[in-house]
């Protein structure tokens, strides 16, 4: 219980430092020093001290969107499990409450987006809605799948036998093509590289950026705050399922899980400085595959 | 881990999953061939398999499979000029979701099948049963003369495979024979998607329904 605490309080501080370990492995790709490894939090304090601008054509939906999106992903931050450390809510079928919250989030930045009234962002819009159609499939099918081969319907139980050894344990080939279609979600879901480029503001190519063009000072804190934690969840789990090692002791097991998050966004890192973006007809096909690894995972395990 | 065998059969469906989904000849060359090698390892990993004339066959045969045969496609893509499959008639995401469908199909074909065979190599029927459908809907579903030249291929991988599954000392003849067919199969469609490049300009099969004497 204690640790469980100390996992949510450790990643309510620590997510925008993912982000920025991120940055900093793109920045070693691309033979610069790069921004502040303290950089996420400035820009969010600059910008908790500004005050907002609303368009005049917005409604209540727009106020209130980004904070329902904290709301949505704290709450997924209550029932994630990382590893051996159980979530601080568990209960079992707590994986489909996790993936609806994390909907419920997107909602509202869609929502959002298209109450703006602005055709740029109505395009963002539909591309989210869209791709995030597609991984949600592979996300739901592989937890399902690893539900299937531990016989536990909750993430926390999950969680803590695939921890038992991850890709190499006797679960094995399970957890690979989880841990393989997880990857692929996890990038779609927040954005990263090979489904939409976090940094461009190039018509074209955006997808998360542009939903959130109209937002700015508290509000736009407030969802990139959200944004950061939403990877955290994501990651845990992830890593969780990936792991080829455990710690011999809670402390151990925390260490291991938070040291494979670090791992986790070297990785990240690693694959946007080195892949392009996808073209956009692309992206589909991609988690497609991702479903398809995910749906292989759950056949291999029911057979 | 679970053992490698069970791995290596996962490899397999992901190698006929990339196979539907790339469009890149040169990629799927190669993917025809690494599956050929890893069909070789099954081979000498399944069970029942003693060591002896037989391993040397195995290796002989997989060398052709993974060498000598992408290397004749090789040489037809590069008289032909021809990289790249483009728009098939049934697109890659959609073949990918019907590959699923296959591979669904052939674990349920299996299961009233009630195959005589062991733990180990009994995945193997349905896996098999799931790269011949692909080879299959490869030579339906693409264009190219070059992609229906693989899919045959694939549908080869998996009739050894099939022979592999059941692992009967005789059957190595068998194989042998097919193989040869298909070695005589491959050169005589190397020499003949040059002859329709030569004639027609292309080698896009839908073309040739267009034929009027």
């Amino acid at each position: 219980m204690i640790y469980s605490l100390l996992f949510v309080f450790l990643a309510l501080a620590f997510a925008p430092f993912l982000m920025s370990v991120i940055n900093r492995t793109k920045a070693f790709f691309g033979g610069r020093s790069g921004p502040a490894l303290l950089q996420p939090y400035y820009d969010l304090v600059k910008l908790l001290r500004k005050g907002a601008v609303y368009s005049r054509t917005v409604s209540w939906i727009f106020h209130t969107a980004p904070s329902v999106e904290v709301a949505a992903v704290l709450a997924a931050l209550a029932v994630t499990p990382l590893g051996g450390i159980p979530a601080l809510l568990a209960f079992p079928g707590d994986l489909l409450f996790l993936v609806y919250v994390l909907g419920l989030m997107r909602f509202c930045v869609v929502i959002a987006a298209l109450d703006t009234g602005s055709a740029f962002e109505g395009m963002g819009a539909s591309r989210e809605v869209q791709f995030s159609a597609l991984a949600e499939v592979a996300l739901l099918v592989g937890l399902a799948a690893v539900a299937a081969k531990v016989h536990a319907v909750g993430l926390s139980d999950m969680c803590r036998e695939a921890w038992a050894g991850g890709m190499f344990g006797e679960n094995g080939v399970t957890m690979l093509l989880v841990s393989a279609s997880l990857l692929v979600v996890l990038l779609a879901e927040n954005s990263r590289i090979p489904v939409d480029d976090p940094n461009t503001h190039l018509e074209l190519t955006m997808i998360h950026e542009v939903m959130i063009l109209d937002y700015g000072g508290v509000d736009l804190a407030l969802i990139e705050y959200a944004a950061a934690v939403k990877f955290w969840v994501l990651g845990s789990l992830l890593v969780s399922m990936a792991l080829p090692f455990r710690g011999t002791s809670q402390i151990g097991n925390l260490a291991a899980g938070l040291g494979g998050l670090l791992v986790l966004a070297l990785v990240v890192g690693c694959i946007e400085s080195v892949m392009a973006r996808l073209r956009l007809v692309r992206v589909p096909q991609l988690l497609v595959v991702a479903g398809v690894l995910s749906f292989l995972a759950l056949f291999n395990v029911m057979r | 881990m679970q053992s490698p065998y069970d791995l290596m059969v996962i490899l397999l469906v992901l190698l006929n999953f990339r196979l539907l989904g790339a469009s890149q000849l040169g990629a799927c060359v190669n993917t025809v061939a690494v599956q050929a090698l890893l069909i070789g390892l099954l081979a000498l990993l399944t069970p029942g398999v003693s060591w002896n004339w037989m391993t040397l066959m195995v290796v002989f045969v997989t060398l052709i499979k993974a060498v000598v045969l992408p290397a004749l496609v090789r040489r037809a893509m590069r008289e032909t000029g021809v990289v790249q499959e483009i728009e098939p008639f049934v697109g890659y995401t959609f073949s990918i979701l019907i590959g699923t469908g296959m591979l669904v199909l052939s674990f349920l074909a299996v299961r009233p099948l009630q195959v005589p065979l062991d733990g180990a190599a009994q995945v193997l029927v349905p896996v098999t049963l799931f790269t011949m459908l692909t080879g299959l809907f490869l030579i339906v579903a693409r264009r190219k003369a070059i992609t229906q030249v693989l899919g045959f291929l694939t549908m080869e991988n998996s009739i050894y495979l099939f022979g592999v599954a059941f692992a009967i000392q005789e059957s190595w003849l068998v194989q042998t024979g097919v193989l040869l067919d298909v070695f005589a199969a491959v050169f005589v469609m190397g020499i003949m998607i040059h002859h329709i490049n030569r004639e027609f300009d292309n080698i896009d099969t839908d073309r040739l329904s267009n034929l009027r004497d």
